[in-house]
């Protein structure tokens, strides 16, 4: 499997990276030799292997559905590049 | 620890001791803590060639040594009080810049604590600064960092500068070098053995859910796990105790005890099965390293340990898996990285714009990479073929630890296809670099614990590491095998040089 220079573009864009015009090369090059070792994994039949998401072996323990953090607005702004009336500020969304 | 009174004679040798030692120390006033840590401060000012430090906190850590000899003039002390450790600065302390090794998170300085590093502020410890890392933890050299690549206090007979391994260069240079009596790591596909290997030192991973994630910066979240970097397999285990244990605030953290490890490190191996895997004689393996290992087995045996041939026959698709399921849960969880609530904001004239020019220029190009792996393999039409895939094979990849655990205790294998390369030797196809990672990687995917014990020297006279692995939760086997290798190979490491 290989990416083309249109699909490397597309694929920064859902990313939300910007990819300027002469780094597209080089990323498409990287990104396939590692595509290209990634195949191996065809080699492997796991047709009737199951998936596995995690290594969890103890069930996830469960707590009371209580409220006991909060109020904390000041922390939660105190490293917000912009902010304005206890609110994140960013560049005009809707018109 | 006999001759510790004319060990610490000379300022200078403070930093030669392990935290054991310096524990006991503290604890017959041989020293203060305030002394110890102005040792360590003046070690690091020393050697700030070898940039292991991010960020250093001296006024901090001698306020804490002040409190710390208070509390020891009182006969009040904590199982770690006094002791200067370095943190990686991939977990959040409060108030104090955490920046994962990358620029977007520069200047960042968390509101709250991780619950590793407040585990061992809670137990007494000192804080000398944050250790240098590749970016968000992703590399085998720690030349991915923003902040500079760490230079290995190793050096070979060229002169050339080393790399100590990564991502947890930083602490792994600091604990060889004496910048810190230990420090804490992370280990994603080998962050903490390899550099473990490269520098000499003990490096553990421990079994995933052992330590809690809460407040480490995410890189893939169902391989991440804290551990310590130590110059012992003792210090390793007094590290572990304090930094494990079950924590609400993260649901993947085991509910379990945490055993008295250091009780157990002695116990010896007789009756042991130690498995040896065939598949972790790559070809090509470096002959010094095979002899090694052969060596390790011998040892183990000598001490009454029966060595048993094992296969783990998907051994070479684990790095394949991991460079899909790792790039994949990066993606995910550097999504947050936005410009938008803290971190680098670089402005744009719409939202997108100001993410795109945000991520874009606060991450680096290994970075990058990742995340566009990780976004290629989960987007739609490719998520069966790539990420299912390499999930299924996960589970072949644990199910043959799973087996080979049914014949034998432990496993013994070398930590690292090679030792410590020099910075200007490094790979620039990515691949080649991951190669790094080859014979650690397969514990994270099967969520395992692993342990690196310095064992002997490359033929260019660096250090190279010998890894066990354990079945779930068997830190304590990995500590008395770790005992084991650890007086056999009777390692000089290199602040002993």
């Amino acid at each position: 499997m290989s990416l083309d220079r249109e699909t490397v573009k597309r694929i920064a864009t859902l990313a939300r990276l910007k990819l300027s015009d002469e780094r597209v090369v080089p990323m498409q090059q990287d990104l396939n030799r590692i595509l290209h070792f990634i195949d191996q994994l065809n080699e492997v039949d796991t047709s009737s292997v199951e998936k596995m998401e995690s290594t969890k072996r103890v069930s996830m323990p469960l707590r009371q559905d209580i409220v006991n953090d909060g109020n904390c607005v000041d922390k939660i702004l105190v490293n917000a590049p912009e902010v304005a009336c206890n609110m994140f500020v960013v560049p005009k969304v809707v018109e | 620890m006999t001759n510790l009174a004319s060990k610490a004679a000379v300022k200078n040798d403070l930093v030669r001791l392990t935290l054991a030692e310096a524990k006991e120390g503290l604890r017959q006033k041989e020293f203060s803590s305030v002394e110890l840590t102005q040792a360590y401060l003046e070690s690091i000012r020393q050697n700030a060639s070898l940039n292991a430090y991010i960020l250093e906190t001296p006024e901090l850590a001698l306020e804490m040594a002040q409190e710390s000899d208070n509390r020891l003039a009182k006969g009040d002390a904590r199982p770690l009080e006094g002791l200067p450790l370095g943190i990686k600065d991939l977990f959040c302390t409060e108030n104090i810049q955490t920046t994962a090794g990358s620029h977007i998170l520069e200047g960042y300085k968390p509101p709250y604590e991780s619950t590793v590093s407040g585990n061992l502020k809670k137990a007494g410890a000192v804080f000398l600064g944050k250790t240098n890392m590749d970016e968000f933890a992703m590399g085998s050299a720690n030349i991915t960092s923003y902040f500079g690549n760490v230079v290995n206090p190793w050096k070979r007979a060229d002169g050339k500068d080393l790399t100590p391994g990564g991502s947890s260069g930083g602490s792994a240079a600091a604990v060889a070098g004496g910048l810190a009596l230990a420090a804490t790591a992370s280990d994603t596909g080998g962050s903490i053995r390899q550099p473990a290997a490269f520098s000499g030192v003990v490096g553990l991973l421990p079994t995933y859910g052992r330590c809690s994630r809460w407040g480490m910066v995410a890189f893939a979240s169902s391989l991440d796990q804290a551990g310590p970097l130590t110059r012992d397999v003792r210090d390793s285990a007094l590290m572990l105790e304090i930094m494990a244990g079950h924590d609400p605030k993260d649901a993947t953290s085991a509910p379990v005890e945490v055993p008295n490890f250091q009780k157990l490190i002695e116990q010896g191996v007789k009756g042991l099965r130690v498995g040896i895997p065939k598949e972790y004689r790559l070809d090509g393996m470096a002959e010094d390293i095979v002899t090694l290992w052969e060596k390790g087995a011998q040892w183990l045996k000598e001490a009454g340990a029966e060595i048993v041939e094992i296969s783990l026959p998907h051994t070479k698709y684990s790095l394949p898996t991991y460079y899909v399921l790792a790039p994949a849960e990066a993606s995910s969880n550097l999504a947050r990285y936005d410009g938008v609530r803290y971190g680098l904001r670089v402005p744009g004239k719409s939202l997108d714009e100001l993410y795109e020019n945000t991520r874009s220029q606060g991450f680096g190009d290994e970075v990058q990479r990742r995340i566009l792996i990780g976004t290629y393999v989960l987007s739609a039409g490719y998520y069966d073929a790539y990420y299912l895939k390499a999930q299924k094979i996960r589970k072949l990849i644990a199910q043959d630890f799973k087996i080979a655990f049914q014949k034998v205790d432990i496993i013994l294998t070398p930590t690292t296809p090679s030792a410590a390369f020099a910075l200007d030797e490094k790979p620039t196809d990515p691949v080649v670099m991951y190669l790094n990672d080859v014979l650690t990687v397969p514990v994270n995917l099967a969520g395992l614990p692993g342990i690196s014990i310095p064992a002997g020297l490359s033929r260019e006279g660096l250090p190279l590491g010998l890894q066990l692995i354990g079945p779930a939760f068997e830190e304590g086997l990995l500590f008395r095998a770790g005992c084991v290798l650890e007086q056999a190979a009777n390692f000089k490491p290199f602040l002993e040089r």
